[in-house]
């Protein structure tokens, strides 16, 4: 007899499409239909650290800013912590590690305020970099891609990073890191995700 | 044994992100191989929803825009199904997302110019929890087809969008459910993004007459599939190390 592995496949994915915002970001979108939108309050009230703004453009291989993304954000807090049960140690109350966001439509820029991550430990020996995962979906993205946000002031850390360590071409890795900047008197990271061309941002497939 | 990481996506049966008939893909598909990573605990865990999150009534798109005893214009469908992982257990207590047209092809989107009418009764968005057997259902019209600028005469199949979460990053997932008999399926460059025809099938709701309601709701199901992960066997490491 053959022998089955019974292993189910996962579910294929499709585009967002441009309609995106009805259904993730109503409020966003411009109607108001659910009480409470989630995603728009990453770090909440009682986290620790530092307070910065995270802001941005998705860029197409045209040059062009995309108007139609909705990017999503998941981090760990000051401390290293995830808020989920995986995660050994306990975050802030009201800190929750996850955002979501949509471009301007006519700019196509997108921002978040948040707190900055700590190193985050892999297991019990790898020591990770501060960093935000991003998710981003839109029309023309058949599966949702993955990068990483690092921070570009964290030097030491960046450098004995294991996942940026991965990515052989060292001029690479730059696309992944935020620049730090000041606007009335607050800390904003610049982080533009370029789709193609020379300086294409590194994606991962995790 | 402890859950160990999540297994690699098929990207052979996944869509590639460049699939040239479907036109908007070309100008935002990455052209570097991305880097293959093992997950990590930033992987591995994800967002956490509660019952506090949303409301009882976020799942029915019958009633959740509609104006006190009026109800939207279309077919009235149950969608229905479980989320489960690939090693065939439930995903419970995840959150799921659906938006949709209403049932002339229109969506309530400002950027949505489509000869259709809203439908002052339809907002068509719609979000619930899984239970604890990974099942979930909302009430809803079935979508009309409406066409998009791709060819000059192309027209989506009726389709409802989906999110999940599951629970880890690693498992997010969108994608876009159709219905049986539709014979526009077949003819969509964005369904035919996906190489493998079995894995469009696993796309298409399929009808669902043991759970229809007599005389009011008619029943589609569509199971979802998120990525598994093994159980640690072996600790995967160079000896001595
Ligand atoms: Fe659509």
């Amino acid at each position: 007899m053959r022998q089955h592995l019974d292993y189910l496949k996962e579910t294929p994915s499709q585009t967002a499409g441009p309609y995106v915002h009805i259904g993730l970001a109503p409020g966003a979108a411009g109607f108001e239909i659910y009480k409470q939108e989630l995603g728009r309050d990453i770090a909440g009230p009682n986290a620790a650290g530092e307070r910065i703004r995270v802001e941005g453009r998705v860029i197409d291989g045209m040059g062009s800013p995309i108007k139609d993304v909705l990017l999503e954000a998941w981090q760990a807090n000051a401390n290293g912590i995830y808020a989920h049960p995986e995660s050994e140690g306990d975050v802030e109350d009201g800190f929750r590690g996850w955002g979501r966001v949509i471009t301007n439509f006519e700019t196509g820029e997108w921002g978040f305020d948040t707190v900055k991550p700590g190193c985050v430990t892999d297991g019990n020996s790898s020591v990770m970099a501060p960093h935000v995962s991003l998710w981003i979906v839109a029309r023309g993205i058949n599966i949702g891609l993955h990068t990483r946000l690092y921070f570009e002031d964290e030097r030491d850390a960046n450098a004995r990073d294991p996942v940026l360590n991965l990515i052989e071409w060292e001029h690479r890795r730059a696309t992944l890191f935020a620049k730090r900047g000041e606007r009335d008197g607050k800390t904003v990271y610049r982080f533009d995700i370029k789709l193609q061309g020379e300086d294409e941002t590194v994606f991962f497939d995790i | 044994m402890k859950p160990g990481p999540y297994n690699q996506r098929d990207r052979q049966w996944q869509p590639a992100a460049l699939t040239p008939d479907y036109k908007t893909s070309v100008s935002r598909s990455p052209q570097y191989s991305m880097i293959s990573l093992e997950t990590t605990v930033s992987e591995v865990t994800g967002p956490v929803f509660g019952h506090n999150d949303i409301d009882p009534l976020d799942r029915d798109l019958l009633g959740n825009f509609a104006k006190p005893g009026e109800s939207p214009i279309g077919e009235r469908i149950i969608l229905h199904g479980r989320v489960l992982d690939e090693n065939a257990k439930p995903v419970p207590n995840t959150l799921v997302e659906i938006w949709q047209a209403n049932a002339g092809g229109r969506y309530r989107h400002r950027k949505d110019t489509y000869l259709a009418p809203i439908d002052p009764n339809f907002g068509g968005c719609g979000r619930t929890l899984t239970d604890k057997e990974g099942y979930y259902y909302f009430r809803t019209v079935k979508p009309g087809a409406y066409p998009w600028r791709n060819w000059v005469n192309s027209w989506r199949p009726a389709h409802v969008h989906i999110s999940i979460f599951g629970s880890a990053f690693a498992q997010r997932l969108i994608t876009q459910c159709y219905f049986e008999g539709d014979p526009l399926i077949a003819k969509c460059p964005i369904v035919n993004t996906i190489p493998d025809s079995e894995a469009i099938e696993q796309l298409i709701a399929r009808l669902d007459l043991n759970a229809t309601l007599p005389l009011d709701t008619i029943a589609y199901k569509l199971d979802i599939v998120l990525r598994g992960r093994r159980s640690t066997l072996f600790e995967n490491r160079p000896e001595g190390n």
